[in-house]
């Protein structure tokens, strides 16, 4: 037939995007011919026509996304008008829950999708047989709309008995969610975090993630996924739980640090400035380096990397039953003494259970420090949907090699930086700890 | 009538019953290589000939064929026999009695004949018996319809399961094990009656990521496995099936719906074991239950060796339940 498909331009390719059309609608076209530009998950190709003729009709527009193996364009003979029905609406493409109504309930042969598939489709039992257990009759429908996906033998996804079922019962494509088990096996865990994500982006009206009023921090700029983007996302997400973490680990120099805090503390003998500690430095250079680099300053939300103009520092306090990690708001308009306040009124409220809800929301990272429990050096865990945080370590002394290349005895803090490998590469965290390392090196840059 | 729950042992749980049967009911009797003077070669009918006299408790000479045979004649004219294999190995030599005559007499008498008879006797491998004396028999029985199997695990279902079987109008094999005799257990006091229905599995340990299914020797290493697997976070459910036949279907497939994910633990060997019927009814049921393949531990697939090393490397073990949990749930 005349009609052409979404190809299929790499081995791991499930879904195109059509950049530009080359020809026209109603243009001649003729085999060997480049048509289109397609974005695949690695990049973006020309595309030759497979037939000769007629371009009658062209179903998907250019920036539209369609599943390999949908069709795409029409290529008749000069004159020859293309099947008035079979033009697809975009939301149709994406069989959810709404597409169960494409097929009678009681067949299990692919839906809308077309002929091609009902030959390859993996023969299916008619009906279940029912079990002695009182387990109910699973709902068929759903899995007509996932079976529509495999379009051939190739594409079948390795799933588990049981995460067909979920799938099915949820109204879930199985071949749009990523298996970590063997082989990439969808298994049930799987299901339930695809499950867990739609409805966290589903009932939201609002394109990123609720938070509450006042407390959602400001989108700067909203950068749209390219196709090589949202295979990092994938593969790192199924390589490591929901959130991909990489970590940075640096080595800083904190006898300046420790000299500036003494100057404070001696010459501001009974002020509040003898009160600022080496922490709060830490704080006030983890919020200038991220007002330098704020690409760093993001989070991953599901079609974007949203970057924010502010930075809402949140700092991780332990607390007898557990930890909470109270956020100083727009942390970037405040001076290294105003921070160091906040963060003492917020530990002390935190500990004391006096916080308004609205305290812990919008975080844009955070900063967890265990120096104080003499620990080393550590990688903590990303706290979602915040792009990384920093693990700060005791300073201990240390024998170091000095600018004269002889052994002398040393301050040194471990700075860890953990990130979420979907927002942050490693480039860009090597960027924000240079100039972190900077600030933190020159204490006196924090004073301005 | 309820008192204190008491610990016993595996061997002293079957000498109770068997006592409590031969007082209940006269046409009961026992039968075997060294039940009556020696008290048993594993000591099970120890006290009994005092008990019960010569009448009743009868030595016979090395012929299972024999006495097998005997046993199904006077279970036809009436009585109760209860014959002890010294082991299953050697209820090879009987086989012809006990999956021909035994099973098939009420079917082809036109059910003029019930056979109540109880086989009962040490089954599968012990320690370094070698090739000829370490048989798992319950595959090769379990293929018979007509027999019905057991194979308790602990003193409380020894005693339960025994005295169910001897009372039941039809043939049972009691397959118990050598390597139990002297395990301990709680139990009933001795004057509660203690029954456990055929066919009827116990979850001998709670868990919710995946489901041990185990019989006779293989539960206590399923529980051993599920203690390191809890180290290791993974919560494992033990389910002791108790009888191979009548299998617990309901039991295991309420397990399985709870845990999805399987790991059968059998005594006997791969091909066409034990394990290779529970896999299929599991997946021929409750496929949409299931999370991951199931997966089977049970003894190699060659002739026991005799060699210490080699036979423990054949057996199944905690550490290779633990290694098939881990592989079906990808830890």
């Amino acid at each position: 037939m005349p009609e052409i498909q979404m190809p299929k331009l790499s081995d791991t390719m499930t879904e195109g995007t059509l950049v530009l059309w080359k020809k026209k609608k109603g243009e001649q076209v003729s085999t060997g011919d480049i048509i289109a530009e397609i974005e695949t998950d690695k990049a973006t190709m020309e595309w030759e026509s497979p037939e000769d003729g007629v371009l009658t009709e062209i179903y998907v527009e250019e920036g539209g996304k369609v599943e390999v193996g949908q069709k795409i364009a029409f290529v008749g003979e000069k004159g020859e008008a293309a099947p008035a029905e079979t033009k697809v609406p975009e939301a149709e493409k994406k069989p959810g829950p709404a597409a169960e109504t494409a097929k009678p309930a009681e067949t299990e042969q692919p839906g809308p999708a077309g002929e091609q598939q009902e030959e390859t489709a993996p023969p299916q039992p008619e009906k279940q047989k029912s079990t002695q257990l009182d387990v109910p009759p699973v709902p068929r429908k759903a899995e007509a709309a996932s079976a529509s996906a495999s379009s051939s033998k190739e594409a079948r996804v390795k799933a588990s008995p049981l995460a067909r079922r979920l799938a099915a019962e949820n109204g879930l494509q199985i071949s749009q969610v990523k298996g970590s088990g063997p082989e990439g096996r969808v298994t049930e865990t799987d299901i339930r975090a695809a499950m867990k994500s739609q409805s966290a982006a589903v009932p939201s009206p609002s394109p990123s993630k609720p938070a509450p009023t006042g407390a959602k921090p400001v989108e700067g700029a909203r950068i749209h996924l390219t196709g090589m983007r949202k295979v990092i996302a994938e593969r790192l997400v199924a390589s490591k739980g929901p959130v991909p973490h990489f970590y940075l680990n640096i080595e800083i120099d904190a006898g300046p640090l420790m000299m500036a805090r003494a100057e404070l503390k001696s010459a501001g003998e009974g002020s509040d400035t003898a009160k600022i500690t080496v922490n709060d430095f830490v704080l006030k250079a983890a919020v200038q380096a991220a007002v330098k680099v704020p690409k760093a300053n993001a989070s991953f939300d599901e079609d974007a990397i949203v970057q924010y103009s502010d930075v809402n520092l949140a700092i991780a306090v332990a607390l007898e039953e557990g930890l909470v990690t109270p956020v100083i708001q727009g942390a970037q308009n405040k001076s290294l003494r105003e921070i160091s306040e906040a963060v003492k009124d917020l530990a002390n409220r935190a500990r004391n259970k006096r916080m308004k809800p609205e305290e812990f929301e919008g975080g844009t990272f955070t900063v967890s420090n265990l120096g104080s429990y003499g620990i080393d050096n550590f990688s903590a865990i990303i706290n979602p949907p915040q792009g990384f945080i920093l693990s700060v370590g005791a300073i201990t002394k240390k024998a170091v090699v000095d600018d004269c290349d002889s052994v002398a005895v040393g301050q040194r803090m471990s700075i860890g930086m953990s990130c979420d490998h979907r927002v942050i590469d490693g480039a860009l965290g090597a960027e924000y700890l240079k100039e972190f390392r900077h600030l933190l090196e020159n204490p006196s840059l924090l004073l301005i | 009538m309820s008192g204190e729950m008491r610990e016993i042992t595996y061997r002293q749980a079957l000498n109770e019953a068997l006592a409590e049967e031969l007082e209940r009911d006269p046409n009961v009797f026992l039968m075997g290589e060294e039940v009556a003077q020696y008290n048993g070669a594993y000591k099970v009918s120890q006290g009994l000939l005092d008990r019960f006299g010569a009448k009743r408790i009868i030595d016979t000479p090395i012929s299972e064929n024999g006495f097998a045979g005997l046993g199904v004649g006077a279970a036809m004219v009436g009585l109760r026999p209860i014959v002890e294999f010294m082991t299953f190995s050697f209820s090879l030599v009987a086989f012809d009695q006990v999956v021909n005559n035994a099973p098939n007499m009420l079917t082809m008498s036109g059910g003029q004949f019930n056979i109540p008879i109880t086989f009962r006797g040490p089954n599968g491998p012990a320690h370094q018996l070698g090739a000829t004396h370490s048989h798992a028999t319950e595959c090769l029985y379990a293929n018979f319809p007509g027999l019905k199997i057991c194979t308790p695990a602990t003193p409380r279902d020894a005693k339960g399961l025994l005295k169910t079987s001897i009372r039941d109008n039809n043939p049972v094999l009691v397959l118990e094990s050598e390597l139990l005799y002297s395990s301990k257990g709680m139990i009933e006091p001795a004057d509660q009656e203690l029954l456990i229905p055929l066919g009827q599995a116990e979850v001998k340990r709670e868990g919710s990521d995946v489901t041990i299914i185990c019989y006779a020797q293989t539960v206590p290493l399923a529980l051993a496995a599920a203690e390191t697997l809890e180290e290791e976070e993974i919560s494992a459910e033990v389910l002791d099936i108790r009888s191979i036949k009548p299998l617990d279907h309901a039991a295991i497939f309420q397990s399985v719906s709870k845990t999805h994910r399987v790991v059968i633990a059998e005594q006997d060997r791969p091909y066409c074991g034990i394990g290779a019927e529970i896999c299929f009814r599991i997946q021929n049921e409750i496929f949409d239950e299931l999370d991951a393949p199931i997966a089977r531990v049970s003894q190699e697939d060659v002739p026991m060796p005799y060699n210490e090393r080699l036979e423990k490397a054949v057996l199944p073990s905690a550490k290779k339940i633990v290694a098939a949990v881990e592989r079906v749930c990808h830890a």
